[in-house]
């Protein structure tokens, strides 16, 4: 690769890839994350920002947003889409999810009510049915300029790509831990056999740089954040 | 998981109680509450067994089963690792072991003195 080329990617390999913690008991990375960075900036110069957080439930986060003096909202998106009482057929007879009732049931928030939303992994995971409505719904809760931080993978991670929930720990670092389902989450051959395996979620689909801008064509600006773990991050502003 | 106290009130699991439930005692609830609940100035403990759908106003709150409805306590409010918590949490202090899930906001600006 000429120096010419390597200077152009340095500048867009922003974030580097996990590292392993030694002695945390359950296996847990950490990443520096570019997206994060400058997200961050956002929420340490502002205040009583409302940041919605659509992992699962951590306490890391809630402190972190708590303790800066926001207000922070924790909604599990990939969980509540396990549940069978979604499961419908398209106008083809295939087996999809209802994103009407879905949408009915969660992401029910006053438009243009958050500053700052967490989508992390969710679309990378989510059913297939579900990944437009809910970027639609985020569109519209989120603030005229309002940010949203998600994450790709690049088609090198793999089909197998374990499922993270992230932990803000640091202003550009994230610790990153499996997400293991609960037993009463793991809902058997109804709902979850489209994203769920064993006791994780399965990775539904690698987007690329087209399909990203696509996804979230009805926002003002988008930016991308590339990363040694093949790892995509985008920056998105509505 | 935390046992109440010897002396504390408390509601067992076979209880069911529907409407509005006010007191000037800690309480320890391990049965189903359906409506609201009151314990300005003491605390309420749901047990692991507990099914909670009310609104709780109250200084503490330690959830170890589940609960549907807002949280207001003036002191702190605690989440243990089993609980399930669907709703909004107004209070000045938050602890939330892992395993907790909750669904809803968490605000910890000071509440109105009273």
């Amino acid at each position: 690769m000429s120096s010419v080329s390597q200077t152009f990617m340095k500048l867009f390999r922003g974030s580097s890839g996990p590292e392993s913690i030694p002695a945390q008991g359950a296996q847990k990375l950490t990443r520096r994350s570019s997206g994060l960075g400058e997200l961050s900036r956002s929420w340490e110069s502002a205040e009583g920002l409302c940041v919605l957080d659509l992992g699962s439930t951590s306490p890391t986060n809630i402190r972190h947003f708590t303790e800066h003096g926001h207000r922070i909202y924790s909604e599990d998106l990939l969980t509540a889409s396990t549940d069978p009482e979604l499961l419908t057929k398209d106008e083809h007879g295939i087996a999809a999810l209802d994103s009407r009732k879905f949408l009915a049931e969660n992401l029910v928030y006053p438009a243009a009510h958050f500053d700052v939303v967490l989508g992390w992994n969710l679309p990378d995971y989510l059913d297939e049915s579900l990944v437009k409505p809910v970027v639609g719904r985020l569109w519209s809760v989120l603030k005229p300029g309002g940010m949203l931080l998600a994450f790709f993978h690049t088609r090198d991670a793999g089909p197998d790509s374990p499922c993270h929930r992230f932990h803000i720990v640091g202003a550009d670092t994230l610790e990153m831990q499996k997400i293991v389902l609960r037993p009463e989450a793991r809902r058997g051959p109804t709902g979850t056999v489209r994203t769920a395996v064993a006791d994780g979620f399965q990775l539904q689909r690698v987007f690329n740089n087209r399909h990203i801008e696509n996804l979230f064509r009805d926002f003002a600006s988008i930016k991308f954040f590339l990363a040694r773990d093949n790892i995509r991050e985008v920056l998105v502003v509505r | 998981m935390s046992a109440p106290a010897s002396g504390l009130a408390q509601i067992g699991k076979s209880v069911f109680i529907k409407g509005e439930l006010s007191g000037s005692e800690d309480l320890y609830l391990d049965g189903q509450v359906e409506g609201s609940i009151a314990l300005k100035g003491n605390s309420l403990t749901v047990g692991p067994n507990g099914q909670v759908k009310a609104s709780i106003d109250a200084k503490g709150v330690v959830v170890q089963g589940k609960l549907e409805g807002n949280i207001q306590a003036s002191e702190r409010v605690e989440l243990r690792k089993s609980a399930i918590v669907t709703g909004d949490i107004t209070t000045q202090r938050i602890l939330i072991e892992e395993g907790a899930s909750l669904k809803g906001k968490v605000d910890t600006h000071r509440t109105d003195a009273k």
